[in-house]
Parts: structure tokens; C-alpha cells; sequence
């Protein structure tokens, strides 16, 4: 029995996916992604909506309300892991729960009525309307609803118009979620806001605390965050972010649209950071020194680094004399994120030998495969037969992903290192760095793999 | 009994969701039919959404195939991207069955599931798996709805008339993997021979292989439930299963199954009624373990009985287990004073009815609920020990509640699984979860609250 579900030789790799798939070193073409998604091929990406409300959810005060039926909702409840230092409103999951006769007559008196219950309830300073699948195809007009509902209550209703359909890459979803922070952050007629010193830390979601990590070494060099986007966010402090003399990008996929927004519409210059892996975490630092271009800040900057990695230096030493030789893959949403773990697996002695991302653009790959050793596999929107196939092709030991890979990787009795939405360790900054190798080695060589690569019955 | 709508008005927006949506069930129900691979013809993320609800629960891979519509579809049609998925989910995974449910947007799109599928199937010239589609659009119902829909249009697909046998058909309720594996021991112990859909105890919890199989072995076969109008009865574990999504309702009108409704069998009533008619139908008692079993439940229940009155429980999750559970509380002095579900029944109540006559007060009873309501209502009445799903750990949280999880979803804990509740034996599990519960509040309270009882100077009316 156990071979009958075995496909043919060659049938894992359907052929229009080909294109998508290279081999470092040995492949002449470029990859081919941005792409929609291949119809069965059981892609791990999800919709525009999630795309969006991953982005806006982690601001901390607002309400976050799913115009839709039931289960967009359900499935993006406290979706993210993000922390927040004061109010819990982002936690909790509203929708408009249509049902078939909202279908039918058009949805946009309930969400009316929807939105008027909240305020009642909780008085909320803003509150996202997201739409969905149903609500943009039967046309509900939630611009209009939001506008009326902002007027009537005197506070911020804002849509986001992330219709499912419109796109399978989430890249699409931050866009719409970009357009409505815009939208928050753009002061109205008569307001002003005061520049600052102060810079913006722009696609930081506050992960298990990384955006409290950061602005501790910041704010040791002198230097304070105005507002992240949207870790640990609150409307008021968003409605500030004009008043930054600096934007740092982090997550550039979900927003470097935004970094460049802020500059055209209020001269904030940018620049890209990376706070994964020490070094990565070092070189960003001194990248904002040098833009402040101040002797204070920079020496400050460098006694901070110094100490960091010679505080951590030891453990992660450690580390990696266990972890030398490793064979390592890395599935994930973002290509930032795939080239901070590229470097810091590599850090830790071992041999990335696949690399993939959801979203990753074409210059991005280019990146990607420079980075790695010839042979290694790189993909784009890749699916559980392809994983199942490389995992086992290139014997690797430990892979790093979401949490669909995690199970797949523990069925081939493979290692796995979270670095998802909805991680509980700070993987940022000189801690997280530590944090990060020992996740990687409590995994790759934890003791179960010794029992189940064991011969069965034991023996 | 009504619901109790004393929660202020009828609130329209839902603040907290205590369901997921209708495909979702039957993404289950194809998981519990052999060589079946589950297709959601919709937007990309539908699928994934469930992927990860599924494993987070299950802690197994779940492959859900996507037909991955996007704009251009939503306005000619989604007919070629539906062929397209089809063509690669058996390149790639080589089904035998496939079930396509369809989602919001394509029932919004008015698309016509059966005529393209037809096209399809007479499109293939070296064969075709069998193609099952399932109308599940998530305005219409939750995953309950959907499991029963998706189980009904299985056997309705499958079932011819057939020679008479003795094979019972054995229709359950979303359960765990583990329950589905007990009530197939319970069935194998008294000497009878089953046909249990959708059985999905081997496919969505699987012993470790060291490889992973794209379509998990295991399921109901086929040609078992071709033959399941031959049964000489169908036990449907069921009681709030709706006429029109009740697949032994279905076999008994359209096959002349005879159909016995029983509540799952969880609490020692509802697994006697169980045993008593595999005993009349097996014209044999049963056997020594299942009394010692049954034995050792009610020794427990002695053991345990003062304990479980400190205990005010919130129950919420799906109708059937709902039931389950509030009536498995009853039966041990605990009082159940929420009871929820996000899922809409009537049947629910109505069955409730006969075990809340005797309590000693009446609960909040609430379908469509959401957990903004089930926290107001267990803040009302003082709920200490919440029983259900891991949905209602936001409240619980903030509240200091502890929740026995059951039901589905369990994402944050392991082995939502091997969650089990079922026979004496589940019961068992499940009643001393309960007890050593409320015991370890107990233990972790009392001292401070009988400091404080006895020490207070100002004494209040009554008692």
C-alpha cells in the first residue's frame, strides 16, 4: 500500500512550473515569478485580503472589520504575532457575517449598521473595512459607506480594498493595505505635524517584540522611533509619521511603496535596513549613524555593536560547531527575509541548498541565487510536491518556514525553524541572532531524529 | 426552550468568531473517503486559510488543491482555471476522487459546477477519477453545514441499490480521528461489522513513515459505500443534524435504510444507549472490557461527583458536540450555564430541552453566537471552567478561565488530533480533564479565598 500513492517519476514537478524553478550556477534563464498562482497546483500562497490585513492588523487600537462572509474573518483572527504595549482592540476579530440575502440585496446597509454598532460599543479612534471576495463582486460600494460612516461618527473609517479575486499574491494586499495608511496618514486640510529627529521604522510588525529591541539600541545611540509601521502602532501615532526626518524599510515587500509615498508627499528620505543576523543588525545600525552624521551617535553605534557581538559571539560559536555541515532550506513569504537567513545559516556553518519565497520579484532572485553555492534549487511559489522532492534530493536537515512546511518537514523526519506570522521568539537585533541559532540547533539536532530515522521496530 | 436573546438586541456585526466556513467541513469529509483530494474552486487564499486551520489542528500536512481565480475569471468565468486545477491536482497527486466545493465567490459567480464537470469527465479518453462537487458557499453555513453536505453528496454520489448484508452504516458527526478509531473498537468488540463515514482516523493523523504520502492511505472505500444501501441499518450519531444535509435521512428515503438517530456517544446515557443497541442488534451482551469500562466510568464519577459541582461551565463549539458535552455535564452535577454555538440550529435546542428540566437554574442558550456574546454571557453567570474549542481562549485569557479544549479548532496546544471523548472510556478522559481542572483551580485559590471569607468585616443579606 504504501507505495500505490507514489505518482509517476517526473509527475512532482508539473511543467508549466519549470520556468519556476533554477538551479544556482548551472541555469542561464531568470526565474519566472510575479506570476498568478498555477490552478492546482496547491500553491502555499494565500489572497489580497490576507495581504492586507497582515499589514494593518498589528496596529494596536484600531478595529479591524472584514466586510464579508464569515470565514475571512475566522481564518485571520490574531493572525500575527504581534506585541503591543497598550491596547488589545487588534486582537479581536469583527465581521460583517453575510449571509444570503445580504448577497443578494448588496451588503452596504448592514455594514452600515455594523459600523455604527462598534462606535456605540467601543469608540474606536479608527476602524479598517476590508473588503472581500463577495462584497467586490456584488459591487458594494464600501468607499462610499466608509465616507458616510467617517462623517456621521466623526472619526476615521477607512476601506481597504482587498477583494480576494483581484490576486493570489499578497504583494497586491499590501498595496491596498499601503493605500489606506496613506489615506490615515496624510493630514487633512489644517493640520499640521512638527518635524523631528525622529525616524519611522517602516515594515516592522513587532514580531515577539523585535520592534522593542530595535528601538532599545536606537535609542541607546540617541536616536528615537517616531511610530513603526505597524508594530506596536496606534492611530495617533501614525497620524505622526509625517514628522520623521528618516524612513527605515525593513519588510520591503509590503512596504517600500510607502517609504517612497512618504518622500514624494513630504521629503522623508529612506534607506533599507535589516535587522536579522548580527551582522546584518550591525551594518543597519551604522547605515543610520551615517545618515545622521554625528560623532556622538556614531561612536555610540560602534560601542553598542562592539559590545553586542562580543557578548554574543561565544554562544553563537557555540552553536555553530554543532550546526558546521548542515544541510539547510528556506521556504518563506518575503525575499528579504530569504537573504538575512541565506547569510545567517551560512553564519552558522551550514549549506543553504534551497531557497524559495511566495512574492520574490524578479532582481530579488537575482540576488538569491548570487548568494548561493551552484546546485542549490531556487523557487518561486512553490508547492508541498516540489518541497517534499528537493527536501529529500538534497538530504537536508533543517528547514526554515511557515507553519504549512513545518508539518511536511517533520512527516520526512526533517528539522524545522519557525519564522512565520505568528513566531513566539524574538529573532531581530544581536539577541534574536542568538535566539535564531538555537532554534536551528534545538531542532536540527534534537534527539528525536536519532528514533524516527531508526530502521522500524527499532532495531 | 428558547434562546435566549436576553443579551441585549440582535447585534448584526460578529465580534469573534466561534465557526469557520462551510467548505472547510467538506474539506474534512473528503479527507475521510479513500484516495479523495479536496478542490476549492475560488481565490487562492480560501484554500490556504483552510491548509492552515488544518494543520494547525491535525498537525499533518493537508493538501487542499486551488482552482486559484483571479479577476479575469470573476468577469468570463471560471470554467478553464476549474479544468486546469483539475488537470494538475492529477498529474501531481493522482487521486482516485475528487471533491470540488465551491466557495462564495464562485457561487456569487453563478458558476455552473455540474455542467462543467460533465464537460470534463467526457472530455477524458483514458478514464477519470471520480468528481464530486459539493455547493458550499460560506454565507450559507458554517463548516458543520458543510461537513453533513459534503458526507450527504458522497454517499448520494456513491450508493446503489445492493444485495442485503450485514454491514451497519455508521454516520458520524466532525469528530477526532481518536473518536472515530474508538467507536470503530466499540463496534469490532461486540462482533459487528461497519462501514464509519467519512473516516478520516488514519488520513488527518498519521503514524510517522518517514515519508509523506500526497494522499494519505485510509478512508472510506468506494465500493463500501456503493453498498451501504444493503445495510440493514443506518446509526447516525446526529441529533442535531438538519433534514436536508442528513445523510441516513437520505438513505432511508431513497434506499429504505432504516435510520437510528443517536447523540454521540459521549457521558455514560448516551454511550449505554449506544451499547444497548449494538446489544439488541448483535443479539449478544457485551463484552467484559466494555463492563469494566463502563464500570470504572461511574466508579469516577462517584469518585469525582463534589468536585464537579464547583463546576459552572461555558460550552460552545459545534451543535453535536455541544450536545455531547452539556449533557455529559448534567449527568455529573456540573451546571452547564452558557451554551453556545456559532453554528444556526434549532434542532439544538429542542434537543437540550428534556436534559435542562431538572437543573437547578437555566442556562444562556445561543446559535449564531459569537464569542463577544458567550463572554458576556459567562461573565453574567459566573462561568469558572470554559468546554470547547481553542476560539474561546481570547476570552478566557482575560478572564483567567481555564478551557478544556475539545472540538476543532485546537491551535494552541498539540494533538487536537487525538482528542478523546467518545465511549466510556473517552468519557473517562474527558471527565477527569474536567475534574483535575476545577481541582487545580481549587488548589490554587482556596486558601486565599477562605482568608478572605472569614476575615471580612462587613457581612451581607442572605446567602
Amino acid at each position: 500500500m504504501e507505495t500505490s500513492s507514489i505518482p509517476p517519476e517526473g509527475a512532482t514537478c508539473i511543467s508549466e512550473r519549470q520556468s519556476s524553478i533554477l538551479t544556482a550556477g548551472r541555469s542561464r534563464t531568470n526565474i519566472h515569478c510575479a506570476d498568478d498562482s498555477l490552478a492546482g497546483s496547491v500553491s502555499q500562497r494565500a489572497c489580497v485580503f490576507c495581504g492586507a490585513r497582515v499589514v494593518l492588523n498589528p496596529v494596536t487600537d484600531a478595529v479591524h472589520l472584514v466586510h464579508g462572509p464569515i470565514g475571512c474573518a475566522a481564518y485571520t483572527w490574531d493572525i500575527r504575532g504581534s506585541l503591543s504595549s497598550g491596547s488589545e482592540m487588534y486582537r479581536n476579530s469583527f465581521s460583517t457575517d453575510m449571509k444570503e440575502r445580504d448577497v443578494v440585496f448588496g451588503g452596504e446597509k448592514k455594514l452600515a449598521i455594523c459600523i455604527d454598532e462598534i462606535v456605540e460599543k467601543y469608540h474606536p479612534p479608527a476602524i479598517f473595512v476590508y473588503s472581500t471576495c463577495v462584497t467586490g463582486m456584488i459591487g458594494d460600494d464600501i468607499v462610499a459607506v466608509c465616507k458616510e460612516a467617517s462623517r456621521h461618527h466623526n472619526t476615521e473609517v477607512i476601506p481597504v480594498e482587498s477583494s480576494g479575486f483581484i490576486s493570489g499574491n499578497k504583494v497586491v494586499g499590501y498595496r491596498a493595505a499601503a493605500l489606506a495608511l496613506m489615506r490615515l496618514i496624510t493630514p487633512k486640510e489644517g493640520e499640521r505635524v512638527e518635524k523631528t529627529q525622529k525616524l519611522n521604522f517602516l515594515g516592522e510588525y513587532n514580531l515577539s517584540g523585535e520592534m522593542w529591541l530595535a528601538r532599545r539600541y536606537l535609542g541607546e545611540m540617541g536616536i528615537e522611533i517616531n511610530v513603526a509601521f505597524t508594530g506596536d502602532s496606534t492611530v495617533a501615532a501614525l497620524k505622526q509619521a509625517p514628522g520623521a526626518c528618516l524612513n527605515l524599510v525593513q519588510c520591503t515587500g509590503s512596504m517600500h511603496w510607502v517609504a517612497m509615498q512618504l518622500e514624494k508627499q513630504f521629503g522623508i528620505p529612506y534607506m533599507d535596513v535589516n535587522f536579522f543576523g548580527a551582522e546584518n543588525t550591525a551594518e543597519s545600525l551604522r547605515k543610520i549613524a551615517r545618515f545622521y552624521d554625528d560623532p556622538v551617535i556614531t561612536e555610540r553605534a560602534e560601542m553598542l555593536i562592539e559590545r553586542e557581538m562580543a557578548r554574543i559571539s561565544p554562544a553563537i560559536e557555540r552553536y555553530r560547531e554543532k550546526l558546521t555541515g548542515k544541510r539547510a532550506a528556506i521556504y518563506v513569504g518575503g525575499a528579504y527575509k530569504a537573504v538575512a537567513l541565506i547569510r545567517q545559516l551560512r553564519g552558522l556553518g551550514m549549506e543553504v541548498v534551497l531557497t524559495g519565497t511566495q512574492t520574490g520579484k524578479t532582481e530579488e532572485y537575482a540576488t538569491i541565487t548570487s548568494l548561493l553555492d551552484e546546485g542549490a534549487i531556487v523557487v518561486d511559489d512553490t508547492n508541498p510536491a516540489e518541497i517534499e522532492r528537493f527536501l529529500i534530493e538534497k538530504q537536508v536537515d533543517v528547514m526554515a518556514g511557515g507553519v504549512k512546511e513545518r508539518v511536511l518537514a517533520y512527516k520526512l523526519g526533517i528539522g524545522f525553524v519557525d519564522h512565520n506570522h505568528d513566531r513566539k521568539e524574538c529573532l531581530a537585533g544581536f539577541d534574536g541572532a542568538v535566539n535564531f541559532a538555537r532554534e536551528v540547533y534545538i531542532s536540527a539536532c534534537s534527539p528525536v531524529w536519532k528514533y524516527l530515522r531508526a530502521p522500524a521496530g527499532g532495531a | 426552550m428558547t434562546p435566549s436573546a436576553g443579551l441585549g438586541t440582535v447585534r448584526q456585526v460578529n465580534e469573534n468568531q466561534c465557526q469557520q466556513c462551510m467548505p472547510l467541513g467538506g474539506v474534512i469529509a473528503f479527507r475521510g473517503i479513500a484516495g479523495a483530494m479536496a478542490l476549492i474552486h475560488g481565490s487562492q487564499g480560501c484554500s490556504t486559510y483552510m491548509r492552515l486551520t488544518c494543520v494547525n489542528h491535525f498537525n499533518e500536512p493537508v493538501d487542499i488543491a486551488s482552482s486559484s481565480l483571479n479577476e479575469k475569471q470573476t468577469i468570463h468565468g471560471g470554467e478553464a482555471n476549474l479544468k486546469r486545477a483539475l488537470d494538475n491536482i492529477r498529474r501531481v497527486y493522482a487521486p482516485s476522487v475528487i471533491g470540488v466545493l465551491t466557495t462564495c465567490l464562485a457561487e456569487t459567480m453563478g458558476e455552473d459546477l455540474d455542467r462543467i464537470i460533465r464537460d470534463y469527465r467526457n472530455g477524458q479518453v483514458t478514464g477519470c477519477p471520480d468528481i464530486i462537487p459539493v455547493p458550499t458557499p460560506s454565507y450559507s453555513g458554517s463548516h458543520t453545514e458543510g461537513y453533513w453536505a459534503a458526507t450527504k453528496a458522497i454517499i448520494a454520489h456513491y450508493a446503489r441499490p445492493s444485495e442485503p448484508h450485514g454491514r451497519i452504516n455508521v454516520i458520524v458527526p466532525h469528530i477526532s480521528p481518536a473518536d472515530i478509531r474508538e467507536i470503530r473498537r466499540i463496534f469490532s468488540l461486540m462482533g459487528l461489522d461497519c462501514t464509519i463515514i467519512p473516516d478520516y482516523s488514519l488520513t488527518l493523523d498519521r503514524p510517522f513513515a518517514g515519508r509523506y504520502q500526497k494522499i494519505p492511505e485510509g478512508g472510506t472505500k468506494p465500493e463500501e459505500i456503493a453498498a451501504m444501501p444493503g445495510a440493514p441499518i443506518t446509526i447516525q450519531f446526529g441529533v442535531t443534524c438538519p433534514d436536508n444535509l442528513s445523510p441516513g435521512l437520505w438513505l432511508g428515503q431513497e434506499h429504505g435504510v432504516p435510520l437510528v438517530t443517536l447523540p454521540l456517544p459521549v457521558g455514560i446515557g448516551a454511550t449505554d444507549q449506544l451499547l444497548t443497541l449494538l446489544e439488541k442488534i448483535s443479539g449478544h451482551s457485551r463484552p467484559e472490557s466494555l463492563v469494566n469500562e463502563r464500570g470504572w466510568l461511574l466508579d469516577a464519577m462517584a469518585d469525582a461527583h463534589k468536585h464537579n459541582a464547583d463546576g459552572r461551565a461555558v460550552i460552545y463549539g459545534e451543535p453535536e458536540l455541544v450536545y455531547a458535552l452539556t449533557r455529559t455535564c448534567c449527568e455529573n452535577g456540573i451546571a452547564p450555564v452558557v451554551i453556545a454555538s456559532g453554528t444556526r440550529t434549532s434542532r439544538l435546542f429542542a434537543s437540550l430541552d428534556p436534559l435542562l428540566t431538572d437543573t437547578d437554574e437555566q442556562p444562556a442558550i445561543m446559535e449564531e453566537a459569537d464569542f463577544a456574546a458567550i463572554e458576556t454571557a459567562a461573565l453574567a453567570a459566573g462561568a469558572n471552567i470554559a468546554i470547547g474549542h481553542s476560539g474561546g481562549k481570547f476570552f478566557t485569557e482575560r478572564h483567567g478561565i481555564p478551557v478544556i479544549r475539545t472540538g476543532f479548532p485546537i491551535h494552541d496546544r498539540v494533538g487536537g488530533q487525538r482528542i478523546l471523548s467518545v465511549g466510556y472510556a473517552g468519557t473517562l478522559a474527558l471527565l477527569d480533564r474536567i475534574t483535575n481542572t476545577l481541582l487545580s483551580e481549587k488548589y490554587g485559590s482556596y486558601r486565599r479565598l477562605r482568608h478572605e471569607e472569614t476575615t471580612r468585616t462587613e457581612i451581607t443579606e442572605g446567602i
